[in-house]
């Protein structure tokens, strides 16, 4: 209900906007619009990944910047879910992954030789996208960052920290009389709120979220909107989502990935709105996935 | 009529409930033929077995006469004092009418020739015994015990007795006095093997067991999931690691025989260990339990979903880490249980024990690792291989005990399984 009539709203906004130029043909790859912004948290530049023979990533570009949302929408296996495993380097573990390209954090290359992945992954958090909670308290579960970097000494900035990120996340009414029960005991979307949680107690700068609310119910999904919401005033959050609803909540800019494609990026109005590629404007007026 | 959908699947079902029904009962007679099997080998050892937990003493009032023994101050000196001719003496009184060499050697046939060392085993704990009289319960000797227990009749012919008439008159005289009876045969329980049946234990072969299991879950279990965590967490999949698992799992095919002659040939031989020992037997069965044990841990660490992993990592855990507190106390209880399978195996093995001399007839109790000694397996390998009638119930007796830790040992799989696997 809510959806037929946001998809309305949408209907009528982009009426009023004529399109002057004509679209970018579907059979042009390249990528239209803004990829690259002025003081990016992270750059990644002529980004290719292969699975083993299979070209997964075609030669991406594509900047985050400070303090926004940007959402990767798609269709299904258009490698929205590689791409982003690519900027905390999660594709390490997969042996038959390789990745060519730069992907710089501050400047400065994450694939280079002499990069650790410990601390690039306390940089870059992830939350994935089924609830993945240790099989350990829910204490545990958020004091397990802090504690294996060193950024508590004592149990006093332990309980601190718990208790901050578990507020950040929106999840510390819920729990705060239950921090000993085991994080699975949770709802879906506490599990999930949970995991951002223990993301977040580590401090990261950039967050990766993918489709952090594809398991969970309306009300539960629009309290991760507002916490996302809350948390781009101190970190750069790249989001994967299907909803394209979702998207136009809570980002500030949207790429458009086709099949291995980086196809458009741009603020997310002129994406959904007006959008400069056939494929995009296929997708997002739904002819296409 | 138009056939629906629906009908076409109500024509079916009654076949596929019926192919169902089919399972079911083949499911059943399975497990019922296993139990019966079962409950036939349980019933076969029990009943030939139980007997032995009880043995036959004979009551003898034991006169320590300082005539006859002689010097007893020194140690040296009692080891010759003469305690044989003190039993001896103490039968012949009983029954004065036995006078003839002949029928002395009969009457003293009937206690165990161990006698002399029970009493001089007294003696020693208490030298004040001297020129006194005490009741003591002796063993009976196997002929008796089986006699009094009622494996071998006594209303057959005297020559294919193995008692004679004289001998059954005594016997019957001592039942009469009250002076023979069965009593819980503790000799059983905490003797080293012997050639007596009523002299024989199974404590010596235990401890033997017991201190190769030790060496073997010292060695194994660590090096064992040592080796799974690095395979399965570490190393790089390669051809190399290819390789190195497929060896494995034919070593864990390997005919435990064949470790034996790998252990004579490179723990004896080469590293000049010694024969019979506990030690050398924990080395092999070591070797042979490692496969089972890498095998059952990878598994385990294999049934970790990879969403605990890629959690661990993406909070910026090492991959030590993620494997040490993660993945690990998962894995944990698999593990347990691989491991004490591969022990319970190897607890009942014989054959690779066989190579390296720990079948060997030993007497004393080991108290090391490297004293020679046999394991329980092995000991009833020997007992049932001995002629004596009264090995036939020792064996099943230490069949029993066998099974006994078999099966504490699988039900401590279980219970740590289920303890590890409640925390959450
Ligand atoms: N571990 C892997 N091994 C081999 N190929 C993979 C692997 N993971 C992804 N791929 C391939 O890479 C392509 C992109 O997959 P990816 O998971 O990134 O898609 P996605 O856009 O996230 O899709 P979805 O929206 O369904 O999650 C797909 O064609 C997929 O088959
Ligand atoms: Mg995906």
């Amino acid at each position: 209900m809510i959806i037929e009539k946001e998809r309305a709203e949408l209907e009528n906004k982009r009426e009023f906007i004529s399109k002057k130029e004509p679209l970018v043909s579907r059979e042009n790859r390249k990528t239209v619009g803004h990829p690259i912004v002025e003081n990016p948290r992270m750059t990644c530049r002529n980004v290719n990944v292969y699975y083993g023979d299979k070209h997964a990533i075609h030669d991406v570009t594509l900047d985050i910047g400070r303090n926004e949302v940007i959402a990767m929408i798609g269709p299904s296996g258009c490698g929205k879910s590689t791409f982003l495993r690519c900027l905390n380097r999660m594709n390490d573990t997969i042996d038959f992954c390789r990745v060519t390209g730069s992907i710089s954090l501050d400047g400065k290359n994450i694939y280079d030789k002499d990069v650790d992945v410990v601390p690039l992954r306390a940089q870059v958090g992830m939350v994935f996208q089924k609830p993945n909670p240790f099989p350990k308290s829910i204490y545990e579960n958020v004091a397990y960052g802090p504690k294996i970097h060193g950024l508590v000494q004592n149990r006093v900035e332990t309980d601190e920290i718990v208790e901050t990120s578990l507020k950040k996340a929106g999840l510390w009414e819920e729990v705060k009389d239950r921090l000993n029960q085991p994080g699975t005991s949770l709802s879906g979307g506490q599990q999930q709120r949970l995991c951002i949680a223990r993301t977040i107690a580590v401090g990261p700068e950039v967050i990766l979220m993918d489709e952090p609310c594809s398991a969970l119910d309306p009300i539960a999904t629009a309290r991760i909107e507002d916490l996302i919401d809350e948390l781009r005033g101190n970190f750069s959050i790249a989001i994967v989502t299907h909803s394209m609803q979702q998207a136009s909540r809570v980002s500030q800019r949207t790429a458009y990935f086709h099949l291995g494609d980086l196809i458009e990026v741009g603020s997310t109005d002129q994406v959904f709105l007006n959008p400069l590629h056939q494929l995009t404007e296929d997708y997002v007026t739904g002819r296409f996935g | 009529m138009i056939e629906t959908n629906i009908d076409i699947v109500k024509k079916g079902l009654g076949k596929r409930y019926r192919a169902e029904k089919r399972f079911r009962i083949y499911g059943v007679c399975a497990i019922a033929a296993s139990l019966i099997f079962l409950a036939f080998l349980f019933i076969s050892i029990g009943t030939n077995g139980y007997t032995a937990f009880q043995q036959t003493f004979i009551r003898l009032s034991i006169y320590f006469d300082p005539e006859i023994l002689g010097d007893t101050t020194h140690r040296e000196s009692l080891a010759s004092a003469n305690f044989p001719a003190i039993v001896k003496q103490s039968l012949l009184k009983m029954f004065p009418e036995v006078q003839s060499r002949g029928e002395k050697k009969q009457l003293t046939s009937l206690i165990s020739s161990g006698a002399s060392y029970y009493i001089r085993d007294m003696f020693v704990e208490d030298p004040n015994l001297i020129g006194n009289t005490v009741q003591v319960w002796i063993p009976a000797d196997d002929d008796v015990d089986m006699l009094i227990k009622g494996h071998t009749e006594r209303g057959v012919e005297e020559a294919e007795r193995r008692l004679n008439n004289k001998q059954l008159g005594w016997i019957e005289k001592l039942e009469r006095d009250g002076n023979i009876e069965k009593r819980f045969n503790t000799i059983f329980f905490t003797a080293g093997d012997s050639r007596e049946p009523e002299l024989a234990g199974i404590w010596g072969a235990a401890s033997g067991s017991f201190f190769t299991m030790i060496v073997t879950l010292l060695l194994s279990f660590p090096i064992g999931v040592a080796a799974a965590i690095y395979l399965e967490e570490f190393a790089k999949k390669n051809r190399w690691t290819d390789i190195i698992e497929v060896n494995i799992n034919n070593l864990a095919a390997v005919p435990s025989i064949v470790f034996g002659l790998l252990g004579l040939a490179v723990f004896l031989n080469f590293f000049g260990m010694p024969r019979s020992a506990p030690l050398v037997g924990g080395l092999v069965m070591t070797l042979m339990t490692l496969p089972v044990i890498i095998i059952a841990s990878r598994a385990a660490l294999k049934s970790v979903p990879p969403s605990i992993r890629e959690a661990a990592l993406g909070v910026g855990a090492s991959q030590m880490q993620m494997v040490f507190h993660h993945v690990l106390p998962l894995a944990l209880p698999g593990m347990l249980t691989g491991a004490i399978i591969g022990m319970a195996r190897a607890l009942g093995e014989t054959a690779p024990l066989l190579m390296i001399g720990m079948v060997a007839f030993i007497v004393d109790v080991p108290s090391g690792f490297t004293d020679p000694a046999t394991a329980l397996p092995v000991q009833i390998f020997l007992w049932a291989d001995s002629p004596e009638r009264g090995f036939l119930e020792k064996t099943s007796a230490a069949i029993m005990v066998l099974l006994t830790f078999l099966i504490a040992m699988n039900a401590l799989a279980v219970i740590l399984r289920k303890k590890f696997e409640k925390r959450w």
